[in-house]
């Protein structure tokens, strides 16, 4: 069978080590049996190093960081258009996705462009401040938890929490806390940094499992595969895991997928309680850096994105292996200082 | 042979810090007019720096922001608010489009009725009326909000002595899920003092209670909010049938519409984040039919908004007094505005282009303002063009708050000039003298003569 | 005054410092100076040269120049004598 040619953007190049997901997505996408794929990347940085590895991204652009807006992003989309023909973009950071979802619809009627990205409200509705409204609605247990924006309220915890509670900032750090007075001190520490309100959430104890999955935006959730940790940097990123077979957990995915009818790839954070109860800490609105390991034990979920934003039919997927591993490294490229000056000086490589 | 144009030369170290745009071919659209007039010739007839509102923009706002409500809504009523921008010809154009006047102290009430405003067409809301103040709403049949119980009681006692009815709504404060609550005005509705006012109005013949208003915060960027701020005083409305079989005419939403700015401190960029008129009329409307009024009993909804209908309108143009290099390093670029003039820059990122040609080259610099006082800082930090001395910039959005919150400090306040719909000119403010501030100084005798 | 005779400068107006491993952009008036330094001409040369080719004043070359250089010398680019 002949391979369908298309043209796909992807951002997140920084393939650091504290990566980002798009070489995992772009590997993905070309070992694609059904697409033969010319990748083009979108970069914020001059050195972010997938820019400089040619054997998987043929074009380089710069684009606009997302505190540009939507109006700036466009003109330089426009830009990178005219000369591209890209069929299908892949969005995946998460502080860029809210201006691509704004664009969408322009990119696809005006440019041709086309996304498979979750709709503003499931991208609004998963953020950690309501995060607890979007298990109940979805059926998925996620620890209770409470918005605070004044630091007198802590008094009044006791009567809805017992300690240790965890004291997480609006966008980034989660602190635990085991008296009021640690509280306290957090929440001035975490609102300093991070604005308010700030998220009291009941401390759950158990392990971390994650779940990078797929959803068609109609119900269905195209693919699911859980993963365990297994080593872990000081950054609190996989560098190693192993996916895992565990029936329950693709049983919430599918239902909180369903539910919301999530549009689009995520990745799923649990933790599991000793007595085998499952609570969502997380829901991040785009492919996790680990993605790659969906290729591995069966599923492409990139590929499977790639379909869905083009509007073929796509069935879900019924397995996957379970024990697979992946064992992350990093690689020095060697670099000759004239790419360097072609993506500092033209924006383009 | 004609010279070539000439730019300053410039250098910057690469990947240190953060990316400006796109690489270093970042494009600036020059604004070189406004409404077809160029900015060179506004700065050459009125001087810099010189504040611009553009009267197209001001209707076409306000056309796009009555539409969004009367497709929806059968009555609505917009009332412009004073303190935003009380420029009479401002407020006329407002007046000439339909809307009332809502107005927050005495000051802003005689202005409104200098304009020839009628009185029962004027909302007289905020927390400091006096008796004479008062007394002067009910003579002219104006709509009174009351803001406390103080006012209140003075009213009620005022009213002894007049042969007449008061119109009376009340400010009702509470909460829509915004946080802070705005509770230091009106009556709260959650812990019933609202209720507790409109049963003290109720008992009192001569307050005639038409409405109830509110008006939940500033540059709300949940529609939301207003969804359930109609629904708790449509709650009070229906309570008021129920008990007194009196029907209110009218719920007012006061304002706290975004305009486009962006607020320092946000990523995003404001253009991207706020709900539009519609998103916000259908918020309000769709609460308000659905909530069961009868058709004939539906109250006029009336709206306050300022910011989002005058900020796109107004632009202040200024000019490059000088450039200099900060002892780190940074590039520093003076201007001849600053926060005297430019007030909303303590909370906005103003959008700022340059106003003339430049190359794609750009560099991170601060902008100051002309006074010698440390506070006056435009923006910290913005990407703009290799600017020299007496290039004139133009500064976005500065329709709202400006042109009543500016300060005579240090400088005289400039020129405003109108742009009106077939593209003349007009100053509609002069600028400020040295007599303009000296006419009101006395000097005592003993303090005329010194030598030196 | 004396530029660092190992700096690369292209047409796109990438420079590198091989000695310290630093590379910056300059635009089109930057790369002309850093090309008379290059050549040995003294600032007042530049200015002259610089007036004759574009419509500026002296007097605005000359402190343009003065910050220009200052630029350099913090990026140990040129080496100032006393």
């Amino acid at each position: 069978m002949d391979k369908k040619k298309i043209t796909v953007a992807v951002t997140g190049l920084n393939n650091i080590d504290s990566p980002g997901p798009g070489i995992p997505v772009i590997r993905a996408l070309k070992e694609s049996r059904y697409f033969e794929v010319r990748i083009i990347g979108l970069s914020y940085e001059t050195l972010e190093p997938g820019l400089y590895m040619h054997d998987l991204v043929d074009k380089s652009y710069q684009i606009p960081m997302p505190s540009a807006g939507t109006a700036t992003l466009y003109e330089r989309l426009a830009y990178i258009q005219d000369k591209e023909h890209i069929d299908v973009l892949i969005p995946n950071f998460d502080a860029e996705l809210y201006n691509f979802i704004k664009l969408s619809d322009k990119l696809k009627y005006e440019l041709g462009i086309k996304t498979f990205l979750p709709t503003l409200e499931q991208f609004e509705e998963r953020h950690k401040s309501v995060l607890y409204e979007f298990g109940e609605k979805n059926e998925v247990k996620v620890p209770f938890s409470k918005m605070l924006f004044n630091v007198t309220e802590i008094n009044d915890l006791k009567n809805e929490f017992t300690y240790p509670l965890v004291v997480k900032g609006k966008y980034y750090d989660a602190s635990i806390a085991a008296t009021p007075e640690q509280a306290v001190n957090y929440f001035y520490k975490i609102s300093a940094k991070w604005g308010l309100p700030i998220i009291i959430q009941e401390f759950v104890s158990g392990n971390e499992v994650n779940v990078t999955a797929i959803g068609d935006g109609k119900g269905s959730c195209i693919g699911a595969v859980p993963m365990r940790k297994l080593y872990i940097t000081d950054k609190g990123k996989a560098w190693a895991g192993i996916s895992l077979g565990d029936e329950q957990l693709i049983e919430i995915t599918n239902r909180v997928i369903g539910n919301s009818k999530w549009k689009g790839g995520c990745e799923l954070e649990f933790i599991k309680t000793k007595e085998g109860e499952y609570y969502l800490l997380e829901m991040n609105p785009r492919f996790p850096a680990w993605v790659y390991l969906s290729v591995g034990c069966g599923q492409n979920h990139p590929e499977s994105l790639v379909k869905l934003a083009l509007e073929e039919s796509v069935e879900p997927f019924q397995n996957y292996q379970t024990g697979k591993m992946f064992v992350r490294y990093s690689y020095d490229q060697i670099v000759d200082i004239e790419e360097f000056e072609k993506i500092s000086t033209q924006g383009e490589l | 042979m004609t010279k070539q144009t000439y730019e300053r030369p410039f250098i910057q170290k690469l990947n240190t810090g953060t990316m400006n745009k796109f690489g270093t071919r970042t494009e600036y659209t020059p604004v070189t007019q406004i409404d077809g007039v160029p900015v060179k010739k506004i700065i050459e007839e009125y001087g810099s720096p010189c504040f611009v509102i553009s009267e197209k923009t001001i209707r076409k706002t306000y056309k796009d922001a009555l539409r969004a409500f009367k497709t929806r809504y059968p009555k609505v009523q917009f009332a412009w608010s004073y303190k935003t921008n009380y420029l009479n010809s401002v407020c006329n154009i407002f007046h000439q489009e339909g809307s009332w006047a809502e107005v927050v102290s005495i000051f802003e009430y005689e202005k409104a009725l200098n304009n020839g405003v009628p009185g029962n067409k004027i909302i007289f809301n905020g927390p400091e009326k006096s008796r004479a103040d008062l007394q002067k709403a009910v003579e002219n049949e104006s709509l009174i909000h009351i803001d406390h119980f103080d006012e209140l009681y003075e009213l009620t006692d005022l009213m002894k002595n007049i042969d007449k009815k008061a119109r009376v709504a009340i400010r009702v404060n509470m909460d829509t899920g915004v946080y802070p609550i705005w509770d230091r005005f009106g009556f709260n509705y959650e812990n019933g003092q609202a209720w507790n006012a409109i049963n003290k109005i109720m008992s009192q013949e001569k307050l005639d209670l038409v409405g109830l208003h509110c008006h939940i915060g500033t540059y709300m960027l949940s529609a939301n909010a207003y969804s359930i701020a109609a629904w708790k005083l449509c709650d009070l409305a229906s309570h008021i049938r129920n008990k007194w079989s009196k029907t209110l005419q009218y719920i007012d939403l006061g304002g706290g519409f975004c305009s486009a700015n962006t607020l320092k401190g946000s990523y995003l960029q404001g253009a991207d984040i706020i709900p539009t008129m519609d998103d916000y009329a259908e918020a309000i409307t769709s609460t308000v039919l659905n909530f069961g009024f009868k058709a004939n009993e539906l109250p006029t909804i009336i709206l306050e908004t300022g910011r989002a209908l005058i900020d796109d309108a107004g632009w202040l143009l200024g000019s490059v007094v000088a450039t200099k290099r900060l002892s780190d390093g940074r590039r520093a670029t003076i201007l001849d505005f600053g926060v005297n003039l430019l007030f909303t820059s303590f909370w906005y990122n103003h959008k700022i282009s340059p106003a003339q040609e430049f190359s794609f080259h750009s560099e991170e610099m601060v902008l100051y303002g002309p006074l010698c006082m440390n506070i006056d800082v435009i923006r910290e930090n913005i990407s703009l063009p290799l600017l020299n001395k007496n290039d004139h910039v133009v500064v976005h959005r500065v329709g709202a708050y400006n042109m009543t919150q500016w300060m005579q400090f240090i400088h005289m306040r400039p020129k405003i000039v109108l742009i009106d719909m077939e593209g003349k000119t007009h100053v509609v403010r002069e600028h400020e003298t040295f007599e303009t501030m000296n006419r009101y100084e006395k000097n005592p005798a003993h303090l005329k003569e010194f030598s030196i | 005054m004396e530029i660092n005779k190992n700096i690369a400068i292209s047409d796109s107006g990438f420079i590198f410092n091989p000695t310290s491993g630093d590379s910056f952009s300059t635009n089109h008036i930057g790369m002309k100076v850093i090309h008379f330094l290059k050549e040995g001409q003294t600032p007042d040369h530049i200015i002259t040269s610089i007036t004759e080719e574009f419509d500026v004043e002296a007097q605005v070359v000359e402190k343009d120049l003065q910050d220009f250089f200052q630029m350099l010398e913090n990026y140990q680019l040129i080496i100032s004598h006393g």
